[in-house]
């Protein structure tokens, strides 16, 4: 018997292999960085930081080691990294993992002092700071980077079907996606393989229809008729409206959603701000398209809220084991001030968590005072809690599923979202 | 030199032994009984840092796991009959292929190395390239294979059907791991081929043996020994595969195509739930033991 169980092999391979690109020595002069993917490529990522490290690099002497990360590794590798003892000094993530990570213990904690050191909670938005571990612990990140959810619409393609208002309701997003799905071309593009996608409108169309994802002891309560409706309205658009392509049934690594906005093959894509990004790589300019809210379910629904996107955006972390803290919390310091949150947001396509980054008039353009207006007023936080992060996986897995069978033409109705609903919340209490 | 004071020659052997035999616990035994450690731990989150601290589960771990009724369980018994069907059908189609081609290449004089060579491509290939390159040619709307079919007529524009998901993607998976495995049971079966000597055969054929005859008789009870190793590692490689599955469909398989490994990857990092993933693995630990074992003591091997 020469082959191991696989969990454990990879579990050990895993943490073996971060052993390998550790930059947690205990040198006063180094740091290593571990960057979310934020850009149109990983390449992209490094070419906006490279320059901002340099210059920390300069103002401090320390030199600060780069590696992009991307989305679909960074939880594990993170994880790993917690489970080891070794990684990174400092690390980007996702903020709706904050209460999650935060229960590994793998942080360092930012209390009030640390957090006078950059300049004090006020300066921050309360909606980003919100996001950065569980109420009445001490938090173990700060925000970095401010991210709501838009609706994006393709100009020339809303013209041509003679629609010239965006919609601001389901139903009026429906009727307008039908007129523009004919031949190659669909009303609407989602990312179907996407776990953290499909968990994302889980919550937010659960919030507009009145669920609540985990009941007042934390237990997970994800079949209820008002979550199976959330879910049927974002399934519809591929099952019964037939105004998504069922090939976006396989997308999942996203930019496919947004290269057939950028492309003409769809009218209108759900996302976050940071599309700008890989909308112009795609090489469609700001003034070919359009952002507006994320619409309504029309008349709202009995207990449903007026939210329309989450808190989202980029946290900042350091690692409980860093050698080097001072240093990290430097670092720290450096990328929220008022100058680089100016610099790398405008870059990224990102809004600035901190309040005096504003002046500047990148962020007076419609499109980011349209998120800012829903970061700031129709935004709610996923549920802060250790078990956030098995959320994601288990409902996004279980909705990709579905988006499957629909693709592969099996009908999905109430039962089946019920039914896969169910399973996904057995399979969480199995979980932490 | 005096031998006096030096380690007696009964223990030399042992000592030189010693590095193996260390390097063989350090590498094997340790991490299976890590692994069994954790199998009986509640591993949450809450414990990554501090494994000594998490509870211990008794063997609830193994309840879940194996309550064929609830989701976890009905699931690992689905991801095991699929992978089960996965494995009997790469490792026959495997040895079937690489039979085939290493007894029409054996006769063959002229381009029989440029052959070998070629044959040998998809085994040579890092397993992630090439597993992408499959999963580009699987893609629904942009992918090469619904291309040919699209130009040979035998699908509609409309139509197009998904090889990465639902049914197809059982199929998908079986022709990339076919493709990836065949070329090593080529190879052992050509090089247990080339150890038979031509004389039997020559011998046989005197006695007025047809080639069939002579493939049934004197080379299949040849590679007798040959296909009792080739048969255990392709079974053993195939019922394990990680990477095939994982690169083509990443963490989530759909269901029609969840093979274990993956299945119980999921199960730990996804949910993050290491104790049940390495309940599942202790179990998967112990079917391919009693497997392999049975196998070779039915076939009289030690």
């Amino acid at each position: 018997m020469n082959k191991l169980g696989v969990a454990l092999a990879a579990a050990l391979l895993l943490s073996a292999g971060c052993t390998g690109q550790s930059g947690n020595g205990s040198s006063p002069t180094t740091l290593t960085y571990w960057a979310s993917n934020q850009g149109s490529s990983l390449d992209n990522d490094r070419q906006v930081l490279q320059p901002e490290l340099e210059e920390f690099t300069k103002q401090t002497g320390i030199t600060v080691k780069l590696e992009v990360v991307p989305w679909p590794d960074l939880l594990n590798r993170i994880l790993a990294a917690a489970t080891s003892g070794q990684g990174p000094d400092v690390i980007n993530i996702g903020n709706t993992w904050a209460a999650s990570l935060q229960a590994t213990g793998a942080f360092a904690p930012f209390d009030d002092s640390a957090l006078n050191g950059l300049g004090g909670a006020q300066r921050f938005l309360a909606g980003s700071l919100a996001a950065t571990g569980a109420a009445g612990q001490t938090r173990t990140s700060v925000p970095l980077y401010g991210l709501a959810y838009g609706l994006f619409y393709n100009k020339k393609l809303f013209r041509e079907a003679g629609i010239g208002q965006p919609p601001t309701t389901w139903e009026e997003l429906t009727a307008d996606a039908k007129r523009l799905t004919h031949g190659d071309q669909w009303g609407l593009a989602v990312e179907g393989s996407s776990i953290t996608e499909n968990a994302h409108h889980a919550f937010i169309l659960g919030q507009q229809y009145g669920s609540d994802l985990f009941d007042a002891s934390g237990k997970p309560q994800f079949d209820t008729p008002q979550q199976v409706a959330a879910v049927r309205q974002y399934l519809e658009f591929m099952g019964t409206d037939k105004v998504v392509n069922p090939s976006n049934a396989e997308y999942g690594n996203g930019t496919q959603a947004l290269h057939d906005l950028a492309t003409g093959k769809a009218g209108m894509v759900l996302w976050q701000g940071n599309a700008e990004t890989v909308l112009k790589a795609n090489g469609m300019s700001p003034e070919d398209y359009g952002v507006a809210p994320m619409p309504f379910p029309q008349p709202t629904p009995a207990d449903g809220k007026h939210i329309n996107s989450l808190v989202a955006g980029i946290n900042l972390a350091v690692f409980a084991n860093s050698g080097n803290k001072d240093g990290a919390m430097r670092f720290v310091k450096f990328l929220t001030s008022a100058e680089e949150q100016r610099k790398l947001n405008k870059s990224f396509g990102t809004l600035p968590v901190v309040q005096d980054a504003y002046q500047d008039p990148a962020f007076q353009s419609p499109a980011i005072k349209s998120f800012q207006q829903v970061l700031a007023g129709s935004a709610a936080p996923l549920p802060q809690i250790a078990q956030e992060s098995q959320f994601e996986t288990t409902v996004g897995g279980a909705i990709k599923d579905l988006f499957a069978q629909i693709a592969g033409g099996k009908p999905v109705g109430d039962a089946e979202i019920r039914a896969a609903l169910s399973a996904a919340q057995q399979k969480m209490a199995t979980g932490g | 030199m005096a031998e006096r004071g030096r380690v007696s020659g009964k223990a030399l052997p042992y000592l030189f032994l010693l590095p193996a035999l260390l390097l063989e616990l350090l590498v094997h035994v340790l991490p299976m009984l890590v692994g069994v450690g954790m199998s009986l731990l509640k591993l949450t989150q809450f414990f990554l840092r501090n494994w000594s601290a998490a509870p211990f589960a008794g063997l609830s771990n193994y309840t879940v796991a194996l309550d064929f009724n609830g989701a976890v369980g009905g699931a690992l018994l689905h991801s095991f009959a699929v992978t089960l069907a996965f494995t009997v059908l790469v490792v026959a189609g495997s040895w079937l292929l690489g039979f085939t081609a290493a007894f029409l290449v054996q006769g063959q004089r002229r381009g029989r190395g440029l052959l070998r060579t070629l044959f040998l491509v998809p085994y040579a290939l890092p397993a992630y390239a090439a597993v992408i390159t499959w999963s580009f040619l699987f893609q629904r709307d942009t992918g090469l294979v619904n291309g040919v079919l699209a130009d040979l007529h035998l699908v509609g524009a409309g139509d197009r059907p998904f090889w990465l998901l639902g049914g197809n993607s059982f199929l998908a998976v079986l022709v990339v791991a076919l493709w990836r495995t065949w070329p090593f049971a080529f190879l052992v079966l050509t090089s247990g081929m080339q150890a038979i000597p031509h004389d039997l055969y020559e011998a046989a054929a005197l006695d007025g043996a047809t080639m069939r005859q002579q493939v049934r008789r004197v080379m299949l009870p040849l590679l007798r020994p040959v296909n009792q190793v080739l048969l255990v590692v392709l079974f053993l490689w195939t019922f394990n595969d990680f990477n095939t599955p994982y690169v083509l469909f990443g963490a989530g398989a759909p269901a029609e195509a969840d093979l274990l490994s993956v299945h119980i990857y999921q199960n730990s990092f996804l949910t993050w739930n290491f104790g049940l993933g390495s309940a599942m693995s202790v179990l998967l630990l112990v079917f391919l033991s009693l497997a392999t074992g049975l196998y070779l003591r039915s076939r009289r091997v030690r």
